[in-house]
């Protein structure tokens, strides 16, 4: 029992430390959060993918 | 005498005009289609529906904390497992959207007649960020008392204060639950509605198609004066 409450800690415990306070990134007045520069970054990412990425061939369309 | 005449109905009172409205705007073909042009299978015609369908996950784990209540989605882990779901399901709803706005933008999908879709989504865009402010207020935790001490000054400011005090919680959890859902979901049908009954953006052409050249010689010196190698012959 013990052995699996553990395991189910491991699981859902997220990947990185996050018990301390955010990093900041510093470009003269621009300042963002680390985890907020990510998301922007996955963003654009999934958007560059999504424009030039086939489509797959589904149903029919006119 | 039989009541089934070839001639048309006539239409009495409002809610047979309103009636001949929705169907000249929106006949059944439209608004429920089951084709769609050959451009929309391209990902960046994936993220409006993305965005819909995380919106209806906030709304759904969303009203089953209001229901539940804050002794619930603070102390049982099924209320925990709730309340992440409504932040993750919001995560997705903002990085959906954005990149649906993003990919309109550069369509430039007002073209068309559509410039009341494009701000109906732009604005239900601002009453997103409102919402999920508002939810940050309303976590109960140190987190909400750092943002509301932070946005206070700049909204007093602004002489917004009197409708919108962030410091109020009961306030915060009344624009956040009532006011600003009902101003997004009602931009949010409205947007749906107009897409189906303007239709989805077509992709801007690559360029515009050149008048046909009178005769071939014309055409061989006009490509030969557009053609910076000169080869006239291998465009053809």
């Amino acid at each position: 029992m013990d052995r699996l409450g553990a395991l189910g800690q491991a699981i859902s415990s997220p990947p990185i430390n996050l018990n301390h306070p955010g990093h900041y990134l510093h470009w003269g007045v621009i300042q963002v959060s680390v985890a907020n520069f990510v998301v922007v970054i996955a963003m654009i990412v999934v958007f560059v993918a999504a424009v030039l990425l086939p489509f797959p061939k589904g149903r029919r369309s006119r | 005498m039989s009541s089934h005449s070839a001639e048309p109905a006539v239409t009495t009172g409002w809610t047979g005009r309103l009636r001949e409205l929705w169907l000249r705007k929106l006949p059944p073909e439209k608004m429920l289609p089951d084709t769609q042009p050959a451009y929309v299978a391209s990902w960046i015609y994936v993220f409006g529906v993305l965005t819909l369908s995380a919106l209806l996950i906030v709304l759904i784990s969303g009203g089953m904390l209001a229901l539940k209540g804050p002794s619930w989605w603070h102390f049982s882990a099924t209320g925990h497992f709730v309340n992440s779901l409504h932040l993750w399901s919001v995560e997705l709803f903002m990085f959906f959207m954005v990149i649906h706005l993003w990919g309109k933008f550069f369509m430039a999908a007002w073209r068309g007649r559509r410039a009341m879709t494009w701000i109906t989504g732009a604005v239900a865009f601002l009453g997103s960020v409102g919402t999920a402010f508002t939810g940050y207020l309303v976590q109960q935790n140190f987190d909400s008392q750092w943002i509301s001490t932070q946005a206070k000054d700049g909204l007093n400011a602004s002489g917004i204060g009197a409708f919108f005090n962030v410091l109020d919680f009961g306030q915060m959890l009344m624009w956040h639950i009532v006011l600003l859902p009902l101003i997004v979901g009602v931009l949010t049908i409205w947007h749906i509605l107009l897409v189906r009954s303007r239709g989805v953006t077509p992709p801007i052409p690559l360029r515009e198609r050149r008048p046909e050249p009178v005769h071939a010689g014309a055409a061989k010196a006009t490509d030969a004066r557009n053609d910076p190698n000169g080869s006239a012959e291998a465009l053809s």
